[in-house]
């Protein structure tokens, strides 16, 4: 067991884990933070897809340890403008059909746009490669994304 | 928000057709959705399944006293505990067989992966810890995993009937001699592969028990029905088990069989505390049913013209080591298997053989899929030997309405192939060309006739209740399993067009056995045409309600009260909700409804004769068409641009329509490029994501939709089904692209890997 401190979605955590505990899993059955998904446990997938220091990862190829010190966000974090602007244009778009892969797919594309990722579809193509959606043949979300980041205001 | 008028009835202004963001969509969007998964309580036990390691083998014995005996083990169920080991079913509805399958096998295992036994301890590493600890003992006997050689003389006995599973005959005219006159014959061999649904979301559920002795199983399932099956097996009353739906994490066919529900049923019905259960994704793939892989032999005869005169067809599918629903997945190849064309003579055997492997059953495109493989292919074939242009020998022998299919039923509803064809056409634009010198580019079609609701014979029907609140919201409660297509959200929004309210008044109550009426499982593209019809009726029928009572307190006709957001209005005045709701009290009339919708039924097949006088309800149609790119050094078939193209009679919702095409598109292509579930002896060799490869966004191409609308299908508001006909042409139509692209050489197996079109490159 290792006690281990986070900042999850604004909040501090500290808990008592087991040492092979992985992160989506701690979050998931000791935090009840069901937002976060569980779809293979092998890291290819990216329903488990987390924000760590801002950077998207698969939760299911994190040890909760690792994740010491750091900031963890999931979908159910407090949206900012562009968040806010992702999920309505996901909405707009039907983006998602049975929903499991939407959470993981906005917190990558959250951080693509952030990053200043372009518009144009490959790169929009390239940036979900670790985030499989077997519903929606990607091209709601891609038109999702592709419209926000068209319209939203460059930072800085 | 003002409410709208209704007037003449059903479908007339309101949301659809209009592009409509579903409420669903948001709650997903925000992560709200809790899945079947997604439980975690205080004292909830946790299950795992001991599975069989080989693919055929006598068990001698099951020694699970040493995994009984770690601490925090609740408990290690066998055979024993099963009150009645044995899930019957007659899937083909006519009577012809009625299969069996022990829900834990006891004496004899036939797949590699078939339960054994459930543990049920503390947490998942303890129950794991656990399940390793049963010691099975196996006496290996011999197997056979070849469905050709499972029906041979001296194949070993999978089950006491012997190893055909199904054999189903399509008859027309005399093919014999039709043959024997033609002009021009060719004969073809295609074959497809063992695929997975591969939903994100894994199998998964909970279940507990109620004070009054019901058990309720809340878990990923396509159909809540099933909740009759595991009362069986419990020895309950049907009415003492309650199986709930939530939102399911995408379905395609692998959660219309059961799945964790009769594990979970019996860990919490033994156990007494909640159990939750969630199968890995190894698990998944190694021991769920996939889709089946099928075998073709076609034989084609044509007039020089071009005119299709007789086909024969012998189909022969791996139905692995239970029936399932293989009965009814053959019979659909079977129906559609000389495609939607006219033809004089038809000749069709399809046939399954159960094996050693994983049993195949339900997978989106239900059979029919498979057949597109062949009959699409053929026709670019015939074109070929003909001198013919692909796409005129289409149009040549393009089914009509009126025409009698193979079965000899006649198609009663608009077939637009030639619509579908000409917008894909124009779609694609001019012809592709090479990125870069060497590569080979190629275009390829494929159209489709695709079944949707159940076949006659099963006397379908589907219940929606409908009531209003006194503030003017609506409850809609319905059965429905929803698996992602909006398949809930959609009845709100049939009904409020039929009442002429917003969507936002009708609020969906959905997916739960014991609290809202049964509409049958959301399998078979089925779900629009039935519950969208029994949701029609129930607002209609409410409606009429609401305008007697509003008409005897406002005065005027019934027929012209207006129904509104606040309230309801005539020529003559006005009342608000409340008043409403007094007034049926006082009138002895519920503002309440329950409606059934009752398919068109009819006989069962004559599997004799092979003809019918009605299969299915109706067809959907359509044609796809893409562009691809190959690289001849490696093979490597790149998509450049594909377009889809379909009659859905209405789009309801058009968004949702576009969806479930480039979904579907996707998925397709996953089966005719990269996906196959590769199984030595039983064993699976690919039993991760990262092996077993479903495209990613940047596999595909931009997909387009074109949705058609010929305001004739048999669903509500004239809709045609939509969820299955998406993805059935794509991979005969990739297949067609790759051929053209390939100067004729043709890879007649999928999936078309790098590997095999550089063999049949080398083989020119
Ligand atoms: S669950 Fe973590 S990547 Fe699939
Ligand atoms: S919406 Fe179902 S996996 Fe993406």
């Amino acid at each position: 067991m290792t006690e281990t401190e986070f900042r999850l979605n604004g909040r501090v955590v500290r808990g008592q884990m087991a040492d092979y505990a992985t992160l989506a899993a701690y979050l998931r059955d000791n935090l009840g933070h069901f937002e976060v998904k569980a779809g293979c446990g092998e890291g290819v997938c990216g329903a488990c897809t987390v924000l760590l220091d801002g950077e998207p990862l698969a939760s299911c190829l994190l040890l909760a340890r690792q994740a010491e010190g750091c900031t963890v966000e999931t979908v159910a974090a407090a949206a900012d403008g562009l968040r806010q602007a992702l999920a309505e244009a996901f909405v707009r778009w039907e983006a998602a059909q049975c929903g499991y892969c939407t959470p993981g797919m906005l917190l990558t594309a959250y951080a693509y746009v952030k990053g200043g990722g372009s518009f144009d579809s490959p790169s929009i193509r390239r940036a979900l490669a670790g985030n499989l959606c077997r519903c929606t043949g990607y091209q709601h979300i891609i038109d999702a994304i592709a419209e926000v980041v068209s319209t939203w205001p460059a930072e800085g | 928000m003002a409410g709208r008028r209704i007037a003449g009835g059903p479908g007339v202004g309101g949301t659809t057709g209009q592009k409509f963001a579903r409420k669903d969509v948001a709650a997903k969007v925000a992560g709200l959705v809790s899945y079947s998964g997604d439980t975690q309580g205080a004292g909830m036990l946790h299950a795992r399944l001991v599975r069989s390691l080989y693919p055929h083998a006598r068990i001698t014995e099951i020694a699970i006293a040493a995994a009984q005996a770690l601490p925090g083990v609740a408990a290690v169920l066998t055979a024993r505990d099963v009150p009645c080991n044995v899930l019957a079913e007659d899937p083909s509805g006519t009577g012809g067989g009625v299969f069996t399958q022990p829900v834990l096998a006891s004496t004899e295992v036939r797949y590699v992966g078939e339960p054994l036994a459930v543990v049920v301890a503390a947490s998942p590493v303890l129950a794991d810890a656990a399940a390793q600890l049963v010691k099975v003992t196996y006496e290996p006997l011999p197997a056979v995993f070849d469905p050709g050689l499972a029906l041979a003389d001296d194949a070993p006995p999978i089950h006491p009937g012997g190893n055909l599973c199904v054999q189903w005959h399509v008859n027309k005219g005399n093919v014999e001699e039709v043959l024997a006159q033609a002009p021009v014959v060719i004969q073809r061999e295609y074959a497809t592969q063992f695929v997975d649904h591969a939903y994100l979301e894994p199998e998964a559920g909970s279940a507990w028990l109620e004070a009054d002795g019901v058990i309720v199983i809340r878990a990923a399932t396509q159909v809540i029905e099933h909740y009759r099956r595991l009362a069986g097996m419990l020895n309950l009353p049907h009415s003492r088990v309650r199986l709930i739906a939530p939102y399911v994490g995408g379905g395609f066919g692998g959660k219309e069989d059961m799945t964790v529900e009769p594990y979970l049923a019996l860990a919490a019905f033994h156990t007494r505390r909640p159990v939750r259960m969630v199968w890995s994704r190894q698990e998944s793939l190694q021991a769920r049913p996939k889709r089946h892989p099928m075998r073709f032999q076609y034989t084609v005869a044509a007039s020089r013209d071009g005119k299709l005169e007789a086909v024969d067809i012998n189909i022969l599918a791996d139905a692995g080591a239970y029936a399932l629903l293989t009965p009814r997945v053959l019979f659909a190849a079977a129906v559609v298997a000389s495609g939607p064309y006219r033809v004089l003579a038809a000749r069709v055997v399809a046939r399954a053989g159960y094996t050693h492997n994983v049993p195949s059953s339900a997978f989106r495109g239900f059979g029919a899929m498979q057949a597109a493989v062949a009959y699409e292919q053929i026709m670019d074939e015939l074109a070929e030997t003909l001198g013919m242009d692909p796409l005129e020998l289409r149009r040549k022998n393009f089914l009509q309405r009126g025409d009698e299919l193979a079965t000899g039923e006649r198609v009663e509803t608009a077939v637009w192939l030639p619509e579908t064809l000409n917008a894909v056409q124009a779609a694609l634009g001019p012809e592709p060309q090479p990125s870069r010198p060497g590569l080979l580019v190629g275009r390829g079609y494929a159209m489709n006739m695709q079944p949707y609701g159940r076949t006659v014979w099963f006397g379908d029907q589907a219940a929606v209740w409908m009531g209003l609140e006194n503030d003017g919201s609506f409850h809609l409660r319905a059965g429905v399993t929803d698996v992602g297509g909006g398949q809930a959200a959609v009845l709100g929004q049939i009904a409020a067009e039929v009442l002429g309210v917003l969507p936002e008044a009708v609020t969906v109550h959905f997916g739960d056995s014991a609290l809202t009426p049964l509409t049958g499982g959301t399998f078979a593209t089925r779900q629009l045409y039935m519950s969208g019809n029994a949701a029609v009726r129930a607002a209609e029928s409410l409606r009429e309600r609401i305008q007697r009572v509003a008409a005897t307190l406002c005065g005027g006709d019934a027929k012209t009260v207006v129904i509104e957001s606040q309230g309801v209005r005539t020529a003559r005045g006005s009342a608000r909700w409340h008043e409403v709701a007094a007034a049926a009290r006082q009138a002895g009339v519920a503002l309440e409804v329950l409606e059934t919708f009752f398919a068109e039924s009819g006989p069962g097949y004559d599997n004799r004769r092979g003809t019918a006088a009605r299969t299915f309800p109706d067809f959907t149609y359509g044609c796809h068409g893409c562009d691809v790119e190959i690289d001849p050094e490696t093979g490597q078939v790149q998509i450049l641009q594909y377009v889809a193209s379909h009659d859905v009679g209405r789009a309801i919702n058009p968004l949702s329509v576009e969806g479930q095409i480039q979904g579907g598109v996707a998925q397709g292509i996953g089966y005719a490029l990269t996906e196959e579930v590769l199984f030595h002896e039983g064993q699976c060799l690919n039993g991760t994501l990262a092996q077993y490869l479903i495209p990613a966004a940047a596999d595909l191409p931009p997909i387009r939709a074109l949705i058609l609308e010929s305001g004739e299908g048999k669903g509500p508001l004239n809709a045609r089904g939509i969820g299955e006909p998406a993805i059935s042409p794509v991979a005969p139509a990739v297949a067609n692209a790759v051929a053209r692209a390939l100067g004729g050489a043709r890879v007649r197996s999928l999936p078309i890997t790098g590997e095999k079109v550089v063999d049949t490159l080398f083989e020119r």
